[in-house]
């Protein structure tokens, strides 16, 4: 039996944390600079920390993943990273040929105080490759805040105003999601006809199809030249303000380009507020395809709701996501009434409260009173489960020793699942992935139901 | 694990280790250190996590990880381990594993170092038990220990404690008893065999359960060392029905596997030599093979045993496994996490060989498993699809 955790909840003093529902920024910052076309990215740190990314991203996407190292020593720890970085870079370029390195730092040359940007302006770098960075402390923040810094990296690093007028097209920033939900919210703009720049966009290189053939920089990835082209767009759509806020945030106040930043696009409202966004901004009328869409959606829900009303649910996860689902799931008539992530608030420029705060804004409507954390962890969530138990538990792998001990159903969303495959391809975004999503709560409800039920319960329509 | 969030996150349950005793291994716990500690340093935080979990879990023994930034910034591990230690009247102890101090062969010794510590028995003396052996580097994936120890059982030799497999405090404090040491991962326990040597007089003696002729070799060299005619003889029978039992099986998948061609890629030396003997067993040549960590002793064992023409690699890269396994025609990619999609990408079948996995491949039990393992990897119908055979 794995359950360890105790029932009784005692406060907790040391501000230590059991079994945590985050990792750390430069796996967040590794993942977004994944997301650029020919980028190798690069970790600035001892060499345990690289592995363990790359170890992290592999199990999840079930992709080759690779990054460079600046494979620190002691030495290096005490006399500083530069010389590591400086050789770093000419390697880099020389043996694996990529057309961006984006460094990112680790704990340990954070506190060294290794300066990045003096050292790669010092760097030998290739005349047509371009070298880009961010500071991703691990004590600060979670991996979304190391993907947000990342983000901000590549407009700060490559985004430039270069025309007069700004041009009829949106910057997408996607957020901390799979690479199945980059390429439907892709879709979903494409349908409405709008020009636009996804940055950034690991679909193509995260989701790649079988050729026989192991290529290092696959063909997907946001080019260089579209980054940079971001500076000219009349306006950026952040999707999940914690992973892409900041990014549009810095462009704007760089580029002067305006930005809306709105949920991650989960269930039918938050995509009827992106539907909507690129609909007022660029005159579009909205398509039929996406019309029809919606209306198979509403059908679905109405034909399913049933199986929802008023079943209690725990959710744990990413900000954006979790906030996605918590609307979603209120949508459907369920109740969510544990509501946990590990990342805390307090770390992006400030913004505190602000995780707890939007979820209660989303519960107050319904009428529903519920446990709220951000910076959590899932011994606690546990503790909560314990003692008011749920239905269904929504989140990522980790979810399944309580899932276990407690002897009730997993719906696995989010980042990591380490344990099952193929969901890194398919949308939980969109109209299309609300379906699934359903699918997916309703599957696993009434698999329950068919479990549990006595023979003479047994139904054969359901 | 005193440290930032990442470090403990991502060691978390990532080994296929059992336990017959308490599951509390499988959670996850840190400091989680933040901005402030590491400005004001992370003693106290670390003293309070310490109490909290002694009160919530009742341990008797604690282990504190050291991480890079903690190393840097100088947090006293020594003096907040001690300190808890006296409050408790348990045994806290810390391990030196600071990323920068060097790679994984590092780690071990760090952790090698606070076991020593742990098992010293100060004034207490040493009372050697006959037939009483350690089992070191095996740590029990899969619940390989318990099969090992199984098969000395049955040839009359007791197992201590394995290091560290299912093993419990109070038996590892016996640790100093035993009379002989055998090495499964030399790679982890090498330095430790060395030093009980050293201070307790026990000789070691490296050994390997990995396919049917090591597993046997292992068990007679094990068997010669107690200098014990019935144990001798016990052995020779365990092998014999043993083998006799596998020995049909594994020709079963020998016939179907045969002419294929592996490349192995792996941590230990040691183990690289097993394999090599391990695929010959079931038909297959090894054509490509490389360790991370493997000394020169073994290379030089793993160049005596390779067929002509075969590639051997020390601390490779993907893009040269890229290369060689291509070159060579491999079928199939024995490596760990980070080398699975790669193979898949090349269109190769890939084993697991790693601390990950849930399935035993030591002793003649797991001379099966793995060649079963190879053949539903190696034989399976979506390499048709991958290799252009079926469809377009």
């Amino acid at each position: 039996m794995l359950d360890s955790t105790p029932k009784e909840i005692i406060e907790r003093k040391s501000g230590g944390v059991i079994n945590p529902a985050k990792t750390c920024q430069p796996l967040g910052a590794m993942y977004a600079a994944l997301g650029i076309h020919k980028c190798l990215p690069h970790s600035h740190g001892s060499q345990g920390c690289c592995s363990y990314h790359r170890s992290h991203l592999t199990r999840h996407f079930k992709e080759p993943v690779m990054a460079s190292t600046s494979s620190f020593t002691e030495g290096a720890s005490v006399f500083g990273g530069g010389a590591n970085l400086k050789t770093s870079i000419k390697n880099v370029f020389s043996i694996y040929n990529p057309d961006v390195m984006a460094i990112h730092t680790t704990c340990l040359s954070e506190t060294i105080g290794d300066d990045l940007p003096s050292t790669i302006n010092s760097a030998e770098v290739p005349e047509d490759k371009v070298v880009i960075y961010a500071s991703t402390p691990s004590y600060q923040g979670s991996h979304i805040t190391g993907f947000s810094n990342m983000t901000k990296g590549m407009v700060d690093c490559l985004a430039k105003a270069t025309t007069e007028t700004k041009k009829e097209q949106a910057n997408i920033i996607p957020g901390f999601v799979n690479p199945g939900d980059m390429r439907e919210i892709k879709r979903i703009v494409n349908l409405m006809n709008v020009n636009f720049t996804m940055f950034p966009d690991t679909s193509g290189v995260l989701d790649t199809p079988m050729t026989g053939q192991y290529v290092m920089y696959p063909k997907g990835g946001t080019k260089v030249e579209d980054i940079a082209d971001a500076g000219n767009s009349k306006l950026t759509l952040a999707l999940g303000q914690y992973a892409s806020e900041d990014a549009a945030k810095l462009l704007e106040r760089k580029c002067d380009v305006n930005y809306t930043a709105l949920k991650t696009p989960i269930g039918i409202k938050a995509t009827d507020q992106l539907v909507m966004a690129l609909r007022q901004n660029f005159t579009e009328e909205i398509p039929y395809e996406l019309e029809e869409e919606r209306g198979q959606l509403v059908d679905i829900m109405t034909d399913t709701h049933h199986q929802f009303h008023g079943k209690k649910v725990a959710i744990f996860g990413d900000p954006d996501v979790v906030i996605g689902l918590t609307e979603f799931l209120l949508s459907l008539g369920m109740k969510p009434v544990h509501i946990l992530t590990g990342t805390p608030t307090s770390t992006l420029g400030g913004i505190g409260g602000f995780f707890e705060k939007e979820i209660n804004h989303l519960l107050e409507p319904a009428g529903i009173e519920a446990q709220v954390k951000a910076g959590g962890d899932l011994f606690e969530l546990h503790q909560w489960i314990k003692n008011e138990p749920v239905d269904l538990i929504i989140g990522n792998t980790y979810g399944k020793y309580i899932a276990k001990a407690e002897d009730i159903p997993l719906v696995r969303v989010g980042f990591p699942i380490l344990d099952r495959s193929v969901q890194t391809y398919l949308p939980v975004v969109g109209y299309k992935g609300a379906m699934r999503l359903i699918e997916m709560i309703t599957n696993t409800l009434l698999d329950r139901e068919d479990r549990d039920s006595k023979d003479e319960d047994f139904e054969l329509v359901m | 694990m005193h440290g930032p969030i990442g470090c403990a996150s991502y060691t978390w349950d990532i080994r296929g280790s059992l336990s017959s005793g308490s599951e509390l291994y499988r959670n996850s716990f840190s400091t989680d250190l933040k901005e402030r500690d590491i400005i004001f340093g992370g003693e106290k935080k670390l003293a309070k996590a310490i109490d909290e979990l002694v009160e919530k879990y009742n341990a008797k023994l604690v282990f504190v990880y050291s991480t890079c930034v903690v190393g840097v910034i100088g947090d006293d591990l020594e003096a907040v381990c001690k300190t808890a230690a006296q409050k408790h009247g348990i045994e806290v102890l810390p391990v030196q594993s600071s990323g920068f101090i060097g790679n994984k062969s590092m780690g071990y010794r760090a952790a090698c170092d606070t076991l020593l510590r742990l098992i010293d028995p100060g004034e207490k003396k040493i009372i050697k038990e006959n037939k009483f052996i350690n089992y070191l580097g095996d740590f029990n994936l899969a619940g390989e220990a318990w099969i090992i120890k199984k098969y000395l059982q049955r040839i009359g030799i007791d197992v201590n404690v394995a290091f560290t497999g299912d093993s419990s405090y109070q038996k590892l404090k016996t640790a100093p008893e035993a009379s002989l040491n055998i090495i499964q991962c030399a790679g982890s326990m090498y330095y430790l065999a060395g030093k009980m040597q050293e201070l307790y007089n026990i000789p070691y003696m490296q050994i390997s359960f990995l396919g049917l002729e090591d597993t046997a070799n292992s068990l007679r060299k094990i068997a010669a060392f107690f200098e014990d005619e019935e144990i001798m003889n016990q052995a020779e029978k365990l092998i014999k029905e043993e083998v006799f039992s596998t020995k049909p099986k594994i020709d079963f998948y020998r016939e179907k596997l045969k002419g294929k061609r592996a490349a192995v890629y792996v941590g230990g030396g040691f183990k690289a030599i097993s394999l090599i003997k391990q695929f010959r067993e079931i038909g297959i040549e090894v054509v490509m093979i490389g360790t991370q960590t493997g000394r020169k002793e073994e290379y030089e064992i793993i160049n005596n045993l390779v067929e002509d023409g075969t590639v051997v690699l020390d601390d490779a890269n993907p893009s040269e496994l890229e290369q060689f396994m291509i070159e060579k025609g491999a079928h199939l990619l024995v490596g760990g996490v980070k080398e699975r999609p790669l193979a898949y990408k090349l269109g190769l079948a890939f084993i697991d060989h790693n601390h990950e996995r849930k399935h035993p491949l030591s002793g003649f039990v797991g001379a099966v498993n793995f060649a079963q393992e190879v053949y539903s990897a190696v034989c399976s119908p979506v390499w048709d699809y991958v290799h252009g055979k079926e469809g377009s």
